[in-house]
């Protein structure tokens, strides 16, 4: 086996790799930016090397870089991991020159697997269904408009290079598949350096279904069943889950067989991904191959058992594999939750920054129960701009779908992260939203959900019972030990009371709280009882309680006259007040927050690439009025009323904070 | 005897109804809450004992003997907060716009008497129209005397001051003499002088919102040290301040039982401060991660950003808290920044509560603009106020502590008992790179050499070990083990005696 593997690569997948790499006993090289210093991947890596500035155009994907950073380290692999150099063929070829091993397959693979359309040309050949697109490259907006047309909407316009989301668009008539083409093209060119781009047609009520492979250099090829990817934001995975719960045994059977087949006539060894979309017929039509370990593999190793990166670093030893397709046996269900480090309630913009507080739930392998967090981030660490904003993969895998969904539901509610914005509020929404739970979804499941952008969840009364319940008995604890502050009037101490009105989410319950030693019970005025046990105590930012049997995770702050709580994907203004104080409470004049609706705001630090209107134009709902970029996406911001432009106060090149005013309505 | 009872009862019933329902009615529909409600919600439930419900004025001019409202337009009297002693007043708007009369200054007069004689801080409810115009120069006499007791009060029991409505004219010096002003958003105003004299006498047109609102007494004339959503949320927060402070200047801060683990571990400290000297970080972070339970009570959070002021407990006991912020002016020390930490170090001093300082300061922040105000002598505020405190003073150096800033900020030479640095602080003169240009000089026009200069300065001075050395910094700690060391140095302070010589009293610049 090898002796020293490199990995280039950073955040999660790098630890990820290095995990597997040291239970193998192999040594492991981690390279390093500017940004990255103090990352975790070169925490835990034997060894690291710096290999330039922030940006990954000058370290992380440059070749001679990675390349000097082998000899230097006589490292006699390298796993590439994700993104990155993980599916360019000429960093494959600057190794087999050097010879080095690369942990993927062959340079002819990737280049016939890398580009798009060469891609699907063989997959037809190989007898893989596929959809109908326009195949050649494209020169200009206007070329891209008669094809979108001739192909007929709607169509996807996608960067030849690409993948990730970054560089795709679905335009849905000309004005928007000429709008789609110039910022696929320019997404494609910084993040890729490649700028081809080409359209095919958009299916509708499409499911996202990926199959695993695994094959060798001795000519066995398996497939590990499927994923499914539909949860997904403008193309970005969100939520993925193994096995699909939309499959039947007949088109995992036929569609793993067709993956294995591509696999084969490529040459194809190590894991890969073959990306298929699937309608509501259960009709599969390839979208693209993805010759390198993906994102979202752990779903696939839950239910299997296989460690893909080890089977990856054997094969790439030149080690035939030891499964067999009838070793591959589909146990339970797994979960995985992408956590992003972008806002919700600011439509997802990215959000950067300072982890001033991390603290995962903990990893839990039990019988029935398996919590894995595979992550690259530490409390303290900075997300820095210049990376992917995902930062941690949670994953849960039970024995039945729904058990793999109440898994995930705790273990994101135990997952604490401040300092930046983050999503995880709104993958609790998804684990709760009836159709995530029934497993009627398609890629347009958040666009239709959560039309409105996400704003928080309302939760449903019998949950926030629970809450009021468990922050009742909470403010007791904390009201009972400001009781106790030393000076007091002896003999004439104050009585902490046992009757409170608990106010939430526009709700009032009056509560009386029975204490003993072993917890509290809460009665409600309609004579229902909640009883609360738990182990907190003020200044725990995480309660750990069980109400009347049922666990219930809340994440508290502080907040004048109450709580701050975080749970279930609610954010939570809680108020625990005696009578007196809450009838008082009741006079005072609720304040409107002032209007920005004539403003528009950056929504995320950026910098502004172009402005599209001017002083004095009329602006429509939805019309694009400028674009800014960070984290190497651009974003179009649009009118979100009808207006007009009474001034401009920032110009292209400016570089804006976070609800700086971009422009101002009449 | 059945019938006096009674007679009683019907009394105080009337005195309790203030102004009337009406007036109440029109106080609630401003979102404000009566004198009593106020009260209610500041004390502990059924805790307040009232003096003097049936004072009545004893004028007689301009009518004034047809209205004797039964209180006078202020309620007074102690109560506890979490059972501990304070006296209050609360003055009330629906009885004759709460305007200050002779007798009901004397009712506030007279509590605040009892609370120096027995040690109990003095919370004052502010809702008054101003001096009752109808009794004249009586009304101002009645006002220098409660003026005069604020002055003697000071430093010998806390005295906080919440405005709830309007405050104007004379009556603002009152509440300027206490220790806190806490303010209403969009319900309550001080000012010296109101919109219409402004008007007349300047042509400036100006509302009392922004003359002399919250916003503008937290954000600009820093008159204000905090300022609340309503009434009730002011009050809730008020009692929490309480819960930080001694009730008088002969007793210790209070204590009280506490849930977090005074060695508690940070590690996310180690990367707080970036590798880039030129980074800024939030010091707030550090105050919270050092505090018991996270708790922070923020004083002036609004003003002079480049410095933080305000409360933390460290196993249970109240601190006081000084830090530069190198978010805003790069944590520079400046006129106000200085005035801010000046008078906080006082109040702390003058009630012994330790002060811990978090330094990480390049300089004074320079200009026309300060010099010809004055920071020559708003500096020396802060570092008089340092130097004088005889308080347990734990400092910990974060990253830069440059030149005379360092020295003001609770150095060793100004009494710092403990001073920690942690392995990224720069004790120095100045920056590696202003220092070079000064040593060097000739050498400015050979960028090559003086890029060398500045090295060799930096890796002999941009680093805690020089003034280690010297003694000047007790100890070069882990940051991830700030709170235990600064717990334990406190708690090693716990018996500290310290006496400055006697004198009447300082000449501090004011």
């Amino acid at each position: 086996m090898f002796k020293k593997i490199l990995i280039a690569n950073r955040g999660e997948i790098a630890c990820r790799v290095i995990k597997t790499a040291r239970k193998m006993g192999i040594k492991t090289v981690a390279i390093y930016s500017d940004a990255d210093r103090q990352a975790l991947h070169v925490q835990m890596a034997d060894e690291a090397v710096h290999i330039g500035p922030a940006p990954a155009n000058q370290s992380y994907i440059v070749i001679d870089k990675v390349m000097e950073a082998i000899r230097q380290t006589g490292a006699e692999a390298v796993h590439p991991g994700y993104g990155f150099l993980s599916e360019n063929s000429k960093f494959a070829e600057a190794l087999a020159a050097a010879g080095v091993a690369f942990i993927g397959p062959p340079v002819g693979a990737i280049e016939k697997m890398g580009d798009k359309i060469t891609s699907k040309k063989i997959a037809a050949e190989a007898g893989v269904s596929t959809v109908p697109g326009y195949m050649g490259l494209i020169a200009d907006a206007d070329e891209a408009v008669k094809i979108s047309g001739e192909i007929g909407y709607p169509v996807m316009i996608k960067a030849s290079a690409g993948g990730g989301g970054k560089g795709m668009r679905i335009a849905w008539n000309d004005e928007e598949a000429r709008e789609g083409f110039q910022s696929s093209k320019n997404e494609a060119a910084s993040s890729f350096g490649d700028d081809r781009i080409f359209i095919e047609k958009f299916v509708t009520q499409p499911r996202h279904i990926e199959i695993q492979v695994l094959a060798d250099s001795h000519g066995n090829t398996i497939y590990l069943g499927e994923r499914e990817c539909s949860i997904q934001r403008r193309n970005q995975k969100v939520i993925e889950e193994a096995p699909s719960p939309f499959l039947d045994a007949a088109t995992r059977k036929a569609m793993g067989e067709q993956a294995c087949a591509l696999a084969a006539a490529v040459g194809y060894t190590s894991a890969g991904t073959v990306e298929f979309i699937v309608d509501g017929q259960r009709n599969f039509y390839f979208l693209e191959m993805n010759t390198r370990l993906q994102v979202e593999h752990p779903v696939t190793e839950l239910i299997t058992g296989v460690d893909l990166v080890e089977q990856m670093i054997r094969v790439a030893y030149g080690e035939a594999l030891a499964l067999k397709q009838a070793d591959i046996k589909l146990n339970g269900w797994a979960m995985e939750s992408r956590l992003y480090a972008e806002d919700p309630y600011r439509n997802f913009l990215p959000s950067i920054g300072r982890l001033t507080r991390y603290r995962p739930p903990a990893e839990v392998a039990e019988p029935g129960h398996v919590v894995r967090n595979d992550t690259g981030v530490y409390e303290g660490g900075e997300i820095s701009m210049y990376y992917d904003p995902m930062i941690a993969k949670l994953c849960t895998w039970g024995p039945t779908r729904s058990d793999a969904i109440e898994a995930m539901r705790n273990a994101l509610d135990g997952f604490e992260v401040e300092g930046i914005g983050h999503n995880l509020p709104f993958l609790s929404a998804v684990m709760d939203h009836p159709k995530f739970v029934a497993g009627t979804i398609t890629t347009a499941f958040i666009a239709e959900e959560f039309p409105e952008g996400f704003n928080g969840v309302a939760l449903p009364d019998d949950v926030l019972r629970r809450i009021a319940a468990s922050c009742a008995a909470m403010h007791r604890v904390a009201e009972i030990r400001r009781s106790r502050v030393s000076g007091r009037m002896d003999n004439h101490e104050r009585k902490v009371g046992s009757d409170w009105v608990v106010s939430l989410q526009g709700h009032r319950y009056p509560v009386t709280i029975k204490a003993d030693h072993g917890g509290s019970t809460v009665c409600f005025d309609d004579g229902s009882e909640l009883r609360v046990t738990s182990d907190w105590t003020p200044g725990d930012q995480l309660a750990t309680l069980d109400v009347s049997g049922e666990p219930l995770v809340l994440k508290v702050g502080k907040i004048s006259g109450g709580f701050r709580i975080r749970s279930r994907g609610a954010d939570l203004k809680v108020h625990v007040r005696t009578p007196r104080q809450a009838e008082l409470a009741g006079l005072m004049i609720e304040k409107t927050p002032p209007d920005t609706s004539k403003l528009l705001l950056c929504p995320m630090p950026g910098l502004i690439v172009k402005i599209n209107v001017e002083v004095g134009d009329e602006v429509q709902d939805g019309q694009a009025l400028c674009t800014v970029e960070a984290m190497k996406m651009e974003n179009i911001l649009r009118a979100e009323r009808k207006g007009v432009v009474a001034k401009i106060n920032a110009a292209p090149g400016d570089s804006l904070a976070v609800d700086a005013v971009i422009m101002e309505f009449e | 005897m059945k019938d006096i009872l009674q007679e009683l009862q019907e009394r105080r019933n009337t005195a309790r109804l203030g102004g009337g329902q009406a007036r109440i009615d029109a106080q609630h529909a401003k979102g404000k809450l009566t004198a009593r409600e106020r009260v209610e919600l500041l004390l502990d439930e059924d805790s307040f004992e009232e003096y003097d419900m049936f004072v009545t004025h004893r004028c007689t001019d301009f009518g004034m003997e047809a209205s004797k409202p039964r209180g006078d337009g202020v309620v007074t009297g102690w109560g506890t907060i979490n059972g501990r002693m304070v006296y209050v007043f609360s003055q009330d708007f629906t009885v004759l716009g709460g305007s200050v009369s002779e007798t009901h200054a004397a009712k506030i007069c007279k509590i605040m008497d009892m609370a120096v004689q027995n040690g109990a801080p003095v919370i004052g409810i502010n809702d008054s129209g101003g001096a009752r115009i109808q009794e004249g120069v009586s009304s101002l006499a009645a006002y220098g005397e409660v003026f005069k007791r604020n002055i003697l009060a000071s430093g010998v029991v806390p005295q906080i001051s919440l405005i709830m409505g309007p405050c104007a004219g004379g009556a603002v010096y009152s509440p300027a003499m206490t220790d806190f002003i806490f303010m209403v958003k969009d319900s309550s105003y001080m000012f010296v002088t109101g919109p219409d004299v402004v008007k007349t006498v300047t042509n400036e047109v100006v509302s009392a919102e922004e003359l002399g609102g919250a916003s503008t007494h937290t954000k600009k004339s820093s008159v204000a040290d905090g300022a609340f959503e309503n009434d009730v949320e002011a009050l809730s927060e008020v009692r929490r301040l309480v819960d930080f402070l001694p009730l008088n200047n002969r007793e210790k801060p209070p204590v009280r039982p506490f849930f977090d683990d005074p060695a508690r571990v940070e590690m996310s400290l180690d990367t707080l401060v970036p590798d880039n000297p030129n980074m800024p970080y939030d010091m707030k972070e550090l105050i919270l991660k050092v505090a018991d339970e996270g708790d922070f009570y923020e004083i002036q959070e609004d003003f002079a950003k480049n410095i933080i002021t305000g409360f933390i407990r460290l196993e249970g006991q109240s601190v006081g808290v000084v830090a530069n912020q190198p978010m805003v002016l790069a944590g520079c020390l400046d006129i106000d920044s200085s005035r801010k930490a000046a008078r906080f170090v006082r109040f702390c001093d003058a009630f012994e509560i330790p002060i811990l300082t978090l330094v990480d300061v390049p300089g004074f922040l320079p200009g026309t603009t300060q010099e010809y105000n004055g920071v020559i002598k708003h500096g020396a505020k802060l570092l008089f106020a340092y130097g004088e405190a005889t308080v347990p003073k734990v400092t910990v150096i974060t990253r830069k502590a440059y030149g005379g800033a360092y020295v003001v900020m609770a150095s060793k030479h100004l009494q710092g008992d403990i001073n920690y640095a942690w392995p990224t602080s720069e004790i120095a003169v100045m920056g590696a790179k202003g220092a070079t240009e000064i040593l060097y000089r000739s050498e400015l026009n050979d960028p090559e050499k003086i890029a060398g200069r500045v090295k060799d300065y930096e890796d002999r001075f941009a680093n805690p070990f020089v003034a280690a050395e010297r003694g000047f910094i007790d100890e070069v700690i882990q940051p991830h083990s700030t709170r235990r060391r600064v717990a334990r140095a406190f708690a090693a302070l716990r018996s500290k005696k310290l006496t400055n010589p006697w004198k009447k009293h300082d000449n501090i610049p004011l």
